[in-house]
């Protein structure tokens, strides 16, 4: 159709902040954000835009208020779990308010699908006191940024666009608008009452900000993107945020019944037009993609006396997990079709390392290394080495969050675990490995750092790493390793015996060690070589 | 017309480029359409999937419902099953029959066949076999995509711009071998 483009949600948000005056994206990888930031680099040199990977969120984060500070409209696009790494600046920076319009696109990831919890970051919205925007559909992506960008420089505080997995993924076709706005022009002038957090002036901007919440209320409840629609004879009420919209929709028009129908996918939660389907309803039904926020705001202690609410809290939906058709089907007693074939016992396909993947060699010389020492501790990280914790290879009792296996191997040894040892990727040591790399060196702590160089961050779809080879080799040194305990690997299988060896006596030392595997993904090879 | 579709396969056997050729023939066709696709951590060798709507109206959600789909398309016989309960009583199943083996308890070949035996509507395609007749052991893919298009309506033809787009780099020999296995799954669906 003329004039229709076809963009995942994460690709239609990019295009929108284009269109909406964008002057730069930053941001750290990680699935189901990455796409956000790829989608506005490959426009990047066409549209005289700064498109800039950093080390970890928290730097994305600075980065990105920067360019606001100076006037600019810019993104920063993250995971979920990113943004607890940034949550130090993302809550100063409801306290400073922006220069040019702040987005912080961020990606949940209800169910999971890669990632280590599910957190909801629409309370973290709540929590900054802060807007959110939560699109749920690919055109809504695109459409908000405009709205995004405007209320984020008329209240000046930043705001968050709210992705989830499923949206972020999925393409559909969407009509771009034609008149794409000019980027802004650099800032002038100082102003240290808003940007410096000193205390006297950082309680006059907190009492701002709460100051700001009621009309920050108001123009959710006035918001296009919040919808209200009232049904003569219905007693039904339901509510649906974000995604589950969709969800909601599909099952509304098999429903016999008229149903009250609330959209909400703009935050602060719209108060006025809940009161309002609240007091035509007898029943509530709310359903949300990720945690029960609007449905445990309704009911607060003691919930509303005469109405019921229901939804994830009540057994009604389920308490966790991505949200569906069929769940909302099932929660409105509607049967759910079934195929009529009988299913048999499919055994599961769980993802694995690459044939040839340079972990693989790695993990197989570690193996044989700590033959010797049956009481030894894998504490493992985040990336695609995560998946030599299980058979063959077994590497890793421990997988928490980015850069921890550095950190818990220190205080794993520091209560007598030995041999304690960290298996970290580059990317992931670059992010958040080397802040504590420091503090073992200082201390000489009795731990074996082993980071697996494959040159790129490969779990994530092969970006630049910030450092890899020598570069990566001298940023160990500078942190205060001794050079004489930095050990290089090739890992292939024909150096398997000397890898052993090499590992052996690294374990044996009782100091702090670091072990480089350098070989690249073969991955990224293939995405080179096309 | 509305038309649900599962795709399926395994990280890597490259099962969005069947679905990029299908969107693009539905955008072609005055259709709209939803794809949603799994990247990230099952991409490297685990099982994947992508639930694709196209439909002259209004499409609201990303997820097909289960037992709502009128095709499960799978580049690999064992995948079929793990998306069963999305098949609508009277959808059908076109596989290629090929395995990719890649875990220790994969079902015996019996144990498949009889598995595939017992669908009611099912279209089995040696895609492996048809590629390697017109000549390029890679347009497997391909070939599955054409069988597909009987049950969504369209003509062989009305993926030839989407290979272009998708091969037109790669030269036009590239772009040829494509549009004859496309031809050649269509026939071999047409059939049934
Ligand atoms: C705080 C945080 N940010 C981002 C991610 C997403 N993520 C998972 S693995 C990974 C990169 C891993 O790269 P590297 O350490 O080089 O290992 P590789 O996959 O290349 O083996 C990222 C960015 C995350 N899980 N947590
Ligand atoms: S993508 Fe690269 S690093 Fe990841 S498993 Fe494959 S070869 Fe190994």
């Amino acid at each position: 159709m003329a004039g229709h483009l076809t963009l995942l949600g994460n690709e239609a948000l990019g295009l929108g902040s284009l269109h909406a005056g964008l002057s730069g994206v930053f941001g750290y990888p990680g699935t189901p954000s990455t796409e956000v930031f790829e989608f506005v680099q490959s426009q990047a040199e066409k549209m005289g835009v700064r498109a800039i990977w950093s080390a970890n969120e928290k730097v994305g984060y600075e980065e990105a208020l920067g360019m606001s500070y100076a006037g600019k409209r810019v993104i920063v696009t993250m995971k979920h779990v990113g943004l607890n790494v940034a949550a130090d600046p993302f809550m100063n920076s409801s306290m400073t308010g922006v220069g040019g319009g702040f987005a912080l696109c961020v990606a949940d990831d209800p169910s999971m699908h890669s990632s280590q919890n599910e957190q909801d970051s629409r309370y973290f919205a709540e929590f900054a006191r802060i807007p959110c925007f939560e699109p749920s559909n690919q055109q809504e992506a695109y459409d908000m940024m405009r709205d995004v960008f405007e209320l984020s420089e008329t209240m000046d505080v930043p705001v968050m666009v709210r992705m989830v997995t499923r949206l972020s993924h999925s393409r559909a076709d969407i009509i771009p608008s034609e008149d794409i706005l000019p980027q802004k022009p650099l800032a002038t002038g100082h102003d240290i009452k808003k940007w410096v957090l000193l205390p006297p002036h950082a309680r006059i901007r907190n009492m701002q900000l709460i100051e700001k919440q009621p009309e920050l209320i108001r123009r959710s409840e006035q918001s296009r993107f919040n919808a209200l629609t009232i049904q003569p004879g219905a007693t039904l009420g339901v509510i649906a945020t974000g995604i589950a919209v969709n969800y909601a929709l599909e099952v509304l028009a098999d429903y016999p019944d008229p149903v009250h129908f609330l959209k909400i996918t703009q935050y602060p939660i719209p108060e006025g037009l809940i009161r309002k389907i609240t007091d035509v309803s007898n029943t509530i039904l709310v359903i949300e993609e990720g945690y029960p926020l609007v449905e445990s705001r309704m009911n607060g202690l003691f919930g509303v006396s005469g109405k019921t609410i229901i939804g994830r809290l009540t057994g009604h939906l389920p308490r966790t997990g991505e949200m569906n058709v069929d769940h909302v089907r099932r929660s409105m007693g509607l049967s759910v079709p079934q195929t009529g074939v009988s299913i048999p016992d499919v055994p599961g396909r769980p993802p694995a390392l690459c044939k040839g993947c340079p972990h693989a060699d790695t993990f197989r010389a570690l193996v044989d290394a700590v033959a010797a020492y049956p009481d030894n501790r894998m504490f493992s990280d985040i990336g695609c080495y995560t998946l030599g914790v299980y058979p063959p290879y077994q590497c890793g009792d421990v997988c928490v969050d980015m850069g921890a296996s550095v950190s818990m191997a220190i205080g794993a040894a520091a209560a007598g675990v030995y041999p304690a040892i960290s298996l970290i990727g580059d990317s992931t040591f670059i992010h958040s490995g080397m802040t504590p790399l420091i503090g073992a060196a200082k201390q000489n702590a009795d731990i074996t750092v082993i980071i697996l160089d494959n040159s790129l961050v490969a779990m994530t779809g092969a970006q630049e790493t910030m450092a890899t080879g020598d570069r990566l080799v001298n940023i160990v040194a500078s942190l205060g390793v001794d050079r004489e305990h930095i050990a290089l690997l090739n890992p292939l299988p024909k150096h398997h015996n000397e890898n052993v060896e090499i590992i052996t006596s690294e374990l044996a030392y009782h100091g702090t060690s670091v072990i480089i595997p350098q070989r690249a993904c073969i991955q990224g090879l293939k995405t080179k070589g096309n | 017309m509305k038309r649900d579709l599962i795709l399926s396969g395994v990280g890597g056997q490259g099962i969005l480029s069947i679905s990029f050729l299908i969107c693009h023939a539905a955008l072609e066709h005055g259709l709209r359409f939803k794809q949603a696709e799994v990247h990230g951590m099952a991409q490297r060798g685990g099982a994947v999937q992508s639930h694709l709507r196209l439909s002259d109206t209004i499409i609201h959600s990303d997820l097909i419902p289960s037992g709502q789909a009128h095709l499960i398309l799978s580049v690999e016989p064992l995948e079929v099953f793990r998306y069963l309960p999305y098949l609508r009583p009277d959808g059908i199943v076109i596989t290629a029959t090929e395995p990719f083996i890649n875990i220790p308890n994969y079902p015996e070949s019996a144990t498949l066949d009889g598995w595939l035996n017992q669908l009611p509507r099912k279209i089995l395609i040696d895609a492996k076999g048809i590629a390697q007749q017109i000549g390029n052991p890679r347009v497997a893919n391909t070939v599955i995509l054409g069988a597909s298009a009987p049950t969504l309506g369209f003509e062989p033809g009305a993926f030839d711009t989407g290979l272009d787009v998708l091969f037109g780099k790669k030269g036009d020999k590239i772009v040829a071998v494509n549009r004859e296995a496309v031809r050649a799954g269509y026939e071999v669906a047409r059939g049934h």
